[in-house]
């Protein structure tokens, strides 16, 4: 068994490192993440707070676009690619097991993601940490961003890979990733937002409203991060991280019911796949 | 006699109310090739993904070396290369070997034998997006190759190779057979695996029409010999009312004849040497014999 899902593992780490998806991705977050610091240290001086708090606060904001993005485009062909290439009959045909095939695939995504997430958060929060000074509560704000970002990159490469098994071609697996991601990332937020304002105060916005929110993994990772942040500038439903009626943990919960939901779904259903 | 590698019996397969496969029965024992032959949508495809357990048989009984589709030992038995395959074009040859030596748990040492098999030494580090088709067929057929496979299912697996690297991959097939493996290859054509496999099964519309070796089913087929007479200009109607056939033009006599009665109208023919200009004999070809078992035989049916 072992051996089978670290034959998998091998094999789709490698042809992600080949892709050139590592490198991209650490590049568009490193250089995002860098202008960030450089934002914050001009942000910092005048509200006389941490750069690295400050910095991971926003970039918890701008990770919750980037990170579904690239995690999503880098699974969602993964099963359904395979089955037009016609590999996933050869794969199947072996003894591995079906879920060993999910899980494998899910394990080297997940981990080229957190690859890229170490990467570049790890060397712009040095690199900011060095020239423009920070405290433990810097570092800690850092390091939780980067451990989150990596488990929400999971749970997108999560949500991917199940796509793609459910899809069975790339072309709809291709267009549920894009429909998911808009629907998770953008319009999840404004819907929230538009019932908030209609329904006023009330019992939606104290009750419901806050478990609609972590119920969404990219919304509880932004809310677990920003809600550890004192100083942190929010607005719209981020709010909310000021008068949680839970603790921020809850929210971590939430990514991982996605994570385990998404696993089981896709498992599930490459069972079912006739390659 | 040897048991058979694989053993299918009576078997039905339906996609909703289609009928894939219908009574279908063969059998392959080791070191033997059987061709499975059939046209477009005649179930050869449905037959192999039943065999590797990827579809579940409606009726009937598929057994690989004793044991169910699907199965740990039924799967370490059978290897398989599907009618389309591209492999990452970003891995290298031996990157794909070691993989699927992964999965089923072949020592990788081995991979380097596989790829001299093959005659894939020299390309074994580039990828697999410089490859030629050939190439990467060969390298789907070391794939198919691992680990001493008693059954070897190949879907058309030289479809769109020129004729050189088809003579190179048939001998590779011989020679995995003569280690012993039994071998399934499905074709579009008997032209091709005559020669090179030891058994033909013909499937039409997923019922099993033929099963035999080549002489066999040309005797069973018993198609009859075609003797085209050209006449002598104004002596096709004499021709006509004394043999019968069909005009083709107004000079022109097609005949047929069985094998057997072949000589006996040549003879009679002789004796109407004042009215041919000439004789055309054409034997029922591989083609004729194909078409006899695979058509839809629309003339057996309407008479």
């Amino acid at each position: 068994m072992t051996t089978r899902i670290g034959t998998i593992f091998e094999q789709e780490f490698r042809q992600a490192r080949r892709n050139l998806w590592v490198v991209l991705a650490t590049g568009v977050l490193g250089l995002f993440a860098v202008a960030l610091a450089l934002f914050g240290a001009g942000q910092g001086a005048a509200l006389k707070a941490d750069v690295l708090t400050l910095t991971a606060a926003s970039l918890a904001t701008l990770s919750v676009y980037l990170i579904p993005l690239i995690a999503l485009l880098m699974s969602y062909d993964s099963l359904a690619g395979e089955i037009e290439r016609g590999t996933l009959a050869l794969t199947f045909a072996t003894p591995v097991r079906r879920w060993e095939v999910f899980v494998g695939k899910f394990l080297a995504q997940a981990a080229a993601v957190g690859l890229a997430i170490a990467l570049a958060f790890g060397g712009a929060g040095l690199l900011a940490a060095v020239w423009l000074g920070t405290g433990a509560e810097g570092i800690a704000a850092w390091l939780r961003l980067m451990v989150t970002a990596a488990v929400l990159g999971a749970v997108f490469v999560g949500v991917g890979l199940m796509l793609s098994a459910l899809a069975g071609r790339t072309a709809r697996a291709a267009a549920a990733a894009v429909g998911t991601w808009l629907l998770l990332v953008v319009l999840y937020d404004v819907a929230l937002l538009g019932a908030l304002m209609a329904s006023g105060e009330g019992t939606f916005a104290s009750h419901v409203f806050p478990w609609l929110v972590i119920a969404n993994p990219a919304d509880a990772f932004r809310l677990y991060n920003l809600a550890l942040i004192e100083t942190a500038p929010i607005a719209g439903i981020d709010g909310l991280a000021r008068t949680l009626p839970f603790p921020p943990v809850a929210a971590l919960a939430g990514l991982g019911l996605w994570l385990g939901a998404c696993l089981m779904l896709g498992v599930i259903r490459t069972k079912r796949i006739v390659p | 006699m040897t048991d058979p590698i694989l053993d299918i019996r009576n078997l039905c397969l339906s996609f909703g109310r289609l009928r894939a496969l219908e009574d279908v029965s063969l059998s392959v024992r080791p070191g033997e090739r059987l061709a499975l032959l059939g046209h477009n949508g005649a179930g050869k495809s449905t037959l192999f993904k039943a065999v590797l357990g990827f579809l579940q048989p409606s009726a009937g009984r598929i057994a690989v070396t004793g044991h169910a589709p699907g199965t740990d030992a039924a799967r370490i038995a059978v290897n398989y290369l599907p009618e389309v395959v591209s492999f990452p074009r970003n891995l290298t040859g031996r990157e794909v070997l070691v993989f699927f030596s992964g999965l089923r748990g072949a020592p990788r040492a081995a991979v380097a034998d596989l790829l001299a098999r093959v005659g894939l030494t020299e390309a074994s580090d580039r990828t697999v997006g410089t490859y030629s088709k050939g190439m990467r067929q060969r390298l789907g057929l070391a794939q198919a190759l691992i680990g001493a496979p008693r059954l070897l299912l190949l879907d058309e697996p030289t479809s769109g190779l020129d004729p050189v690297s088809r003579q190179e991959f048939y001998e590779i097939i011989a020679d995995a057979a003569a280690r012993g493996s039994a071998v399934l290859l499905s074709s579009h054509s008997l032209e091709e695996v005559q020669d090179r496999t030891d058994r033909v099964a013909i499937l039409a519309q997923g019922k099993l029409r033929a099963d035999g070796t080549l002489a066999e089913l040309a005797a069973g087929a018993a198609l009859p010999t075609r003797i085209r007479v050209t006449a002598k200009p104004g002596a096709a109607d004499e021709l006509h009312a004394a043999f019968g056939g069909r005009r083709v033009n107004g000079c022109r006599l097609e005949l047929e004849c069985p094998q057997d009665a072949k000589l006996a109208m040549l003879a009679q023919l002789g004796r109407h040497e004042h009215a041919l200009s000439d004789i055309d004999l054409a034997a029922p070809g591989l083609n004729d014999i194909y078409r006899h078992y695979s058509g839809r035989n629309e003339t057996e049916d309407r008479t």
